[in-house]
C-alpha cells in the first residue's frame, strides 16, 4: 500500500486512477478526506494516521505542492526570515505517516453521498470529512478593492508570493513615501498580525527610507497588544506610525488601485504602497458545503464536529467556535481534539474531554517580541476561556529577546507537530 | 563552598607544575574556583551534578569533564547533535568548553541544553576553574556533597508517587507539542524529553505555584491535576 501511495503522490495523474479503485487504498477501512493542509488539516491528517497505525485511511487535499505558512511571513517581510524557510514539504506526511496527499482543489462537498468533488472532476468518499481551508475575503468590504487588484495593493494575508510582494513593493517606495495600511474589522485571521506587519515594514523603512511613513486605517477603536505595540511604535519608529480609528473615519475608507489613493472619511492621500487587508470570512468550501451561518462556520468545542453535520468537523480560521483567536496555534489546537474525537468514533479510541491552548508571539523591532495567550476548555455553548496572559509593557530587553528567540522554537515545533 | 575544591585546585596545580604535561597551556589561570560555584549553582545545577556521588539529571553528570569525549557518559541520552559532535571527536577541554558555555547551540548546533550561555568571560573562566576541581584526578573525585538545588517545591511523597499513565501521557503531551519538539531538538524552546520523571513532575509543580516565572508554562501548568503531570512526566522520561 505505501508503494501505491508513494507512486500516487509522485505521478499524480496517473496515480489518480487509484482513487477509483478503493481497494487499492484498503477495503474496509474507515476514510477520512481532509481538506485543507494549513496548521489545522496537516496537524489533523498526521495526528490521524500516526495514532490509528494504519487502521484509518486518511486523504490530505491541499492544491500547493509546497506549504508557506502565513504565521512568520511577517518577519520575512522584516527581514528576519528568508522567504524559503516558511516553505513546507508534504512529503513525509506521505512517505513516514502513509497519507494520501492529493495536490487538487476541493471545489464541492455532496453531504448525503459523502462525496468530495475535486477541481480535476474526481470525487472522493468519505466516512469523516475535516474542512479546514482558512479565510476568504469578504467582496466589497473595502470599497474599491477587489482581489483582482491584488498585484496593485496586495493583501499579503494567506501567506505566499503576496509576502513577496508587498515586501519589493516596501523597498521599492520613494525616499520619504507613504505607506498605508487598511486593517480588517474583527474577526479576522491572527488578531495581532496586522500590527506586527506595520512593525516589520517600520523595520524595514527605519534602515532603507527613514523619512518614509506609514498610515494605518483602522475600523476598530482598539485592536491586539495595543499597549505593547504602540509602547514599542514609540520607542524603536518615533514619528513613523500613525494610525486613524473609527473616531477619525478609519471605518470610512475607500481604495483607488489604479490611482493609488487612499480615501479616508473624505480625505483623500497618494500612497506609494498600499496593503489592505479585508474583512474576512470561511474558506469557500465551507459556504459550498452548506456548512456555514453568516461568514463562519458553527462547531462544536467538544469535538470541532460541525453543528449542521455530525460527520463533517471544521477546524481553525474557518470556524465560529467560541473565545479562540483565529491563529495557526489555536487551528493545531483544535485539530488534535477533532483527530481524537474522529479516532474514537471510527476505531473505538478512547477519548478524552477536549482541551484547547493559543499563544501568539509578535516581533516589534530586533530581539523585542512579545506574547498572548490563554488557555480554552470546551463548554456546550463555545469553546471558553479559562485562563490567560499578556506581557507587560515595560519589560527587560533581555525577557524581550527571550521571547523573540521563544518564538523561534514554536515555529520550529509547530511545523514538525503538523508535517512531521 | 566548603574546603576540599579549594585544596584540590592547589594540589592540583602543583601536580601540573611538577609533572609539567603541557605546563604552558595548562597552567594558564583559569578562574576563581570559589565564583564558580556560586554562578554553577545558579546557572547549572538545576540540571547537572558535580560532585561525589554526581549522577545524570536532565543534563549528564560533569565528574571529569574535562578531557573527556563530547557524548561519552554510556548511560545518559544525548541529544544527536551532542553525540554526532563526540562522534566527529570532540573532546572538553577548555578551548571547547568556554565557547560552549558562551552558547551552547554555537557550538553543537540542536544541543538539548537549553542555557543562554554566560556572556562573560571571566564568568566562564570561574565556572570552568569550578568544573577542573571534579576533572582533577579521576580516582579522587572531592569530598563533596554532590551540587543539584534543594526542590524548587515541597512535594507530598504522595505526590512524588503517583506513577504516571504514559498512555495518557501521550494524549496529553499534545498540547506540549505545538511548541516543545517531541523529537527533543532545541530551537529555541527547551526540550522535555528524557527528563527524570521526578524532576519533569517537580518542575511542573513549580510552574503551577508560579516560582518557575514563565508564563506560558504557567498558564499549562495550572490546570493540570497531580495525575497528568505525573502522566506526562512518564510519558516525555521515554520519549525518543
Amino acid at each position: 500500500m505505501t508503494l501505491n501511495r508513494r507512486a500516487f503522490i509522485g505521478t499524480g495523474a496517473a496515480a489518480a486512477a487509484s482513487l477509483y479503485a478503493p481497494a487499492v487504498l484498503g477495503q474496509g477501512k474507515p476514510r477520512v478526506l481532509v481538506v485543507g493542509g494549513g496548521a489545522g488539516g496537516a496537524t489533523a491528517a498526521r495526528y490521524i494516521a500516526k495514532d490509528s497505525d494504519g487502521a484509518i485511511d486518511v486523504t490530505l487535499i491541499e492544491p500547493a505542492r509546497s506549504y508557506y505558512t502565513c504565521f512568520f511571513s511577517n518577519l520575512y517581510i522584516g527581514g528576519f526570515r528568508e522567504y524559503d524557510s516558511l516553505a513546507h514539504s508534504y512529503d513525509k506526511l506521505a512517505s513516514d505517516y502513509g497519507i494520501n496527499v492529493v495536490h487538487d482543489w476541493a471545489v464541492g462537498v455532496d453531504r448525503d453521498a459523502k462525496t468530495v468533488a475535486l477541481a480535476s472532476g474526481a470525487s472522493l468518499p468519505y466516512d469523516k470529512l475535516i474542512l479546514s481551508p482558512g479565510i476568504d475575503f469578504v467582496d466589497g468590504s473595502v470599497p474599491g478593492w477587489s482581489i483582482d487588484d491584488q498585484d496593485t495593493m496586495p493583501h499579503a494575508y494567506k501567506g505566499g508570493t503576496q509576502a513577496a510582494l508587498l515586501k519589493s513593493q516596501v523597498e521599492a517606495m520613494p525616499e520619504g513615501g507613504l505607506y498605508a495600511m487598511v486593517a480588517p474589522p474583527n474577526p479576522y485571521r491572527c488578531p495581532p498580525g496586522p500590527y506586527e506587519r506595520v512593525s516589520m515594514v517600520a523595520h524595514l523603512l527605519k534602515a532603507q527610507n527613514p523619512t518614509a511613513k506609514i498610515l494605518i486605517v483602522d475600523p476598530k477603536a482598539n485592536f491586539s497588544k495595543q499597549a505593547l505595540f504602540e509602547e514599542g511604535w514609540q520607542k524603536h519608529y518615533p514619528g513613523m506610525i500613525s494610525r486613524i480609528g473609527p473616531d477619525f473615519g478609519g471605518d470610512n475608507v475607500e481604495v483607488n488601485p489604479a490611482e493609488m489613493t487612499v480615501n479616508i472619511d473624505g480625505m483623500v492621500e497618494q500612497v506609494d504602497a498600499c496593503n489592505v487587508i479585508p474583512a474576512q470570512q470561511a474558506g469557500r468550501i465551507c459556504h459550498e458545503a452548506g456548512l456555514t451561518e453568516g461568514n463562519w462556520a458553527p462547531v462544536s468545542g467538544h469535538t470541532m464536529v460541525s453543528r449542521l453535520d455530525e460527520d463533517v468537523h471544521i477546524l481553525g480560521d474557518a470556524t465560529d467556535q467560541g473565545d479562540m483567536p483565529k491563529s495557526g496555534y489555536s487551528a493545531n489546537s483544535q485539530a488534535k481534539v477533532a483527530a481524537m474525537a474522529i479516532r474514537g468514533a471510527l476505531t473505538g479510541a478512547t477519548v478524552f474531554p477536549a482541551k484547547f491552548s493559543n499563544t501568539c508571539w509578535s516581533l516589534i523591532d530586533t530581539d523585542d517580541g512579545v506574547k498572548v495567550g490563554a488557555t480554552y476548555e470546551a463548554t456546550d455553548e463555545k469553546i471558553a476561556k479559562v485562563d490567560g496572559f499578556i506581557s507587560d509593557t515595560g519589560e527587560p530587553a533581555d525577557l524581550r529577546r527571550q521571547t523573540y528567540e521563544e518564538s523561534l522554537g514554536w515555529y520550529s515545533g509547530i511545523t514538525t507537530d503538523m508535517f512531521g | 563552598m566548603t574546603q576540599g575544591p579549594l585544596l584540590s585546585i592547589t594540589l592540583f596545580a602543583a601536580t601540573l607544575l611538577a609533572t609539567g604535561v603541557h605546563a604552558e597551556e595548562e597552567t594558564r589561570p583559569i578562574g576563581d574556583a570559589d565564583s564558580g560555584a556560586t554562578l554553577f549553582a545558579r546557572h547549572c545545577a538545576s540540571c547537572h551534578q558535580v560532585g561525589a556521588g554526581a549522577e545524570n539529571r536532565i543534563g549528564p553528570h560533569l565528574n571529569n569533564i574535562f578531557g573527556r569525549k563530547a557524548g561519552e557518559i554510556a548511560d545518559y541520552r544525548y541529544s544527536e547533535g551532542l553525540a554526532r559532535m563526540g562522534a566527529d571527536g570532540l573532546v572538553w577541554t577548555f578551548d571547547t568548553l568556554d565557547p560552549y558555555l558562551e552558547n551552547p547551540r554555537a557550538l553543537v548546533s540542536r544541543t538539548r541544553m537549553n542555557f543562554a550561555g554566560l556572556d562573560a568571560p571571566e564568568d566562564r573562566a570561574d565556572v570552568l576553574a569550578y568544573l577542573r576541581v571534579y576533572s582533577a584526578d579521576p580516582a579522587n573525585i572531592p569530598e563533596a556533597e554532590p551540587t543539584a538545588l534543594p526542590r524548587e517545591v515541597d512535594l507530598p511523597p504522595e505526590t512524588l508517587e503517583i506513577v504516571g499513565d504514559p498512555a495518557y501521557g501521550e494524549y496529553l503531551s499534545s498540547e506540549c507539542t505545538t511548541c516543545h519538539r517531541r523529537d527533543g531538538a532545541d530551537e529555541g524552546i527547551p526540550a522535555i524529553t528524557g527528563w527524570p520523571e521526578e524532576d519533569f513532575v517537580v518542575a511542573m509543580h513549580a510552574y503551577k505555584r508560579k516560582i518557575r516565572p514563565h508564563p506560558v508554562m504557567q498558564m499549562m501548568a495550572g490546570r493540570l491535576s497531580d495525575e497528568e503531570i505525573a502522566a506526562l512526566a512518564a510519558y516525555f522520561a521515554e520519549a525518543e
